[in-house]
């Protein structure tokens, strides 16, 4: 663990609940439920006191959501793969995390506010995670939202919150992004047998990644967000953000041990699972060209602004 | 059997802080009031509904988002409660709906003959969207008729504006002709706002009408202009501006609800009746309808 982060080891997994509903579909999705397994072992080997969740398949507008339900009870279905079943869940929440969470995302210049709502819908990414991760509530957790607005700054300062407020609970996480990473998929129904990735370009944009990442060069992936989301990802929101908030809450840094665990096809996405664990080793050659972000400053108001 | 027909289209936007402003005892929320503009145009609306006669509510929405296909409710009802994952301070409303299930299989079957990708959705634990129940609510508050809710694939996303209307036009061709083989009368909503750029930040009383207006006066121009082509009955001319509209406002219609609509209905060249237009949280709404019957039709506002 680094010394200004209370992060024990960060994971990257997918949203698709193939890995949860139908692993034996394809040897794909099983291998990806396996690396599932292995990342749930890992966490119960270690001593985290919570997982935090910040997944791409729960949106937000108003803010920055964060579920501080204690007892999330409910059974999803997802709006596209309803037939390969339904994803009950029983998820306990750091309550008290969350709200200090919405606190210091707050004091960052954010607008954030907690959710605790019985029959809260919790997205299919974050269920399929927790399931998968955590099945029996060894230690509880938290949710953040992804703002469907945000872009870097916004998103660099809530990664950055998340650690503020392990470090005030003085808590230990671990930390999961939920995202795919070349987000194309099929536009028709496949046999599972036959998937694969939707284009060589994505898997060749995917397989680069997964050289950075098997380097532990995170932040050299955060720089490179932009590129990212034009070259691979659906345009459904403004940026590709995972790697941002990742990189933030974790120390804005290259130094992890990295290992890519499983890259599969979902449905024609890029699913990976991924774990980053903080080193004392050092890669990395760029050279960082984006300001780095402290505290959230608002829109700049540029359309009222200028001469008339 | 008679020929099936489509006695009315709605645009019907579904702002769930309409139903919080109701205090309907479906929403566990309670408000104030506020958006009386759009209530009281919805609340008109529906008393035009009450002297039509029909027998099915077909409901396109943009929250019921679908990537592999065009996705229909496929069971006879559905029972549970809708959260609004962004709006959760305001909307959890306890439904009770009914599904025509034969006339979504109808729709299915001649959606699929056109060449579109299809599902029917027959799990018994799926929620139905809010902005299904939004719409219905507020246009049928008694819920006494069945309803078809279509899933928005999002073409917009996955190709452009353009391959959305492609897509959007053949899928409402294939739902009338289901429709006229159905012998039903339908009702069609097409559940959306005009401009879409939402505040990121919420007034600590939401429905303090003090704070509520439209994101930007470029959003409020295109909104009139659409509005404008609506009460002209230059609906061609609508679905031509589509792509830039869309792509100018942020709109709602990327999902290709209003498309959907007008193709089924022939692409109306009569004026639209307009029931109301206000901001919601920064977003354009208009409710309008359009209505074939010429003895029927008035002039709203």
């Amino acid at each position: 663990m680094s010394e200004d982060s209370q992060i024990l080891f960060g994971l990257y997994v997918p949203p698709h609940p193939q890995p949860l509903l139908s692993p034996d579909a394809n040897a794909g999705y099983a291998n990806l439920r396996a690396a599932f397994e292995t990342c749930r072992k890992r966490i119960e080997a270690s001593d985290a006191d919570l997982i935090i969740v910040y997944s791409t398949t729960w949106p937000s507008v108003v803010g920055h959501q964060i579920q501080a339900l204690k007892e999330s009870i409910w059974t999803h279905v997802d709006d596209d793969f309803h037939y390969l079943g339904s994803m009950p869940y029983n998820f306990q929440i750091d309550s008290d995390f969350s709200h200090e969470y919405c606190s210091a995302a707050e004091k960052r210049g954010l607008h954030a506010r907690t959710v605790e709502y019985e029959g809260f819908p919790i997205d299919t990414g974050s269920v399929v995670a927790l399931s998968l991760l955590n099945p029996d509530n060894r230690i509880p957790a938290c949710i953040v939202s992804s703002n469907m607005y945000a872009n870097r700054s916004e998103t660099i300062v809530l990664g950055k919150a998340a650690n503020d407020a392990l470090v005030t609970q003085g808590k230990k996480a671990v930390v999961v992004v939920v995202s795919s990473l070349s987000n194309r998929m099929f536009t028709e129904h496949i046999d599972p047998s036959e998937d694969r990735i939707h284009s060589s370009k994505d898997n060749e944009w995917n397989e680069k990644i997964l050289e950075f990442f098997a380097d532990g060069r995170l932040e050299d992936l955060s720089q490179l967000s932009r590129e990212i989301h034009g070259q691979i990802r659906v345009q459904k929101v403004v940026a590709y953000k995972p790697a941002w908030w990742l990189a933030a809450s974790m120390g804005q840094h290259n130094n992890y041990e990295g290992e890519v665990l499983a890259y599969e096809a979902l449905h024609g996405s890029g699913g990976a699972v991924i774990q980053l664990t903080p080193s004392s080793g050092s890669f990395g050659d760029k050279e960082f060209d984006e300001d780095d972000v402290e505290y959230y400053q608002g829109d700049r108001n540029v359309l009222n602004k200028g001469s008339h | 059997m008679s020929k099936g027909e489509i006695v009315l289209g709605c645009l019907a936007p579904h702002p769930p802080h309409l139903v919080y402003a109701e205090n309907p005892p479906q929403n566990e929320a309670f408000s104030e009031g506020g958006w009386e503009t759009l209530r009281w145009g919805y609340a008109k609306l529906a008393r035009k509904l009450k002297t039509i006669d029909y027998d099915a509510i077909v409901i396109f929405t943009p929250h019921w988002q679908t990537y592999i296909g065009t996705h229909f409710l496929g069971l006879p009802e559905f029972k549970s409660k809708s959260v609004d994952p962004v709006f959760p301070n305001l909307f959890r409303y306890n439904y009770d709906l009914k599904v025509d299930v034969e006339l979504a299989e109808a729709m299915h079957e001649e959606t699929a003959k056109a060449g579109i990708i299809t599902k029917m959705m027959k799990n018994p634990d799926f929620r139905v969207d809010y902005g299904t129940i939004t719409s219905c609510h507020l246009l049928n508050p008694s819920w006494d008729k069945p309803i078809v809710t279509i899933s928005s694939n999002r073409n917009s996303h996955y190709y452009s504006n353009e391959v959305m209307i492609e897509q959007a036009k053949a899928l409402g061709e294939a739902c009338m002709r289901a429709i006229e083989k159905s012998g039903k009368k339908v009702v069609l909503v097409s559940s959306h706002s005009l401009s879409h750029r939402h505040f990121v930040t919420e007034a600590p009383l939401p429905e303090d009408m003090s704070r509520e207006h439209i994101y930007n006066h470029s959003q409020y121009v295109w909104d009139m202009k659409i509005i404008d082509m609506f009460r002209n009955g230059q609906m061609k001319e609508v679905v031509d501006i589509m792509p830039e509209y869309t792509e100018q406002t942020i709109a709602e219609t990327e999902a290709g609800g209003l498309i959907w609509m007008m193709a089924a209905m022939g692409v109306p060249s009569y004026p639209a009746e307009i029931y109301g237009y206000q901001s919601v949280i920064g977003t354009g709404n208009c409710i309008a309808c359009w209505d074939p019957n010429t003895e029927t039709r008035e002039l709203v506002l």
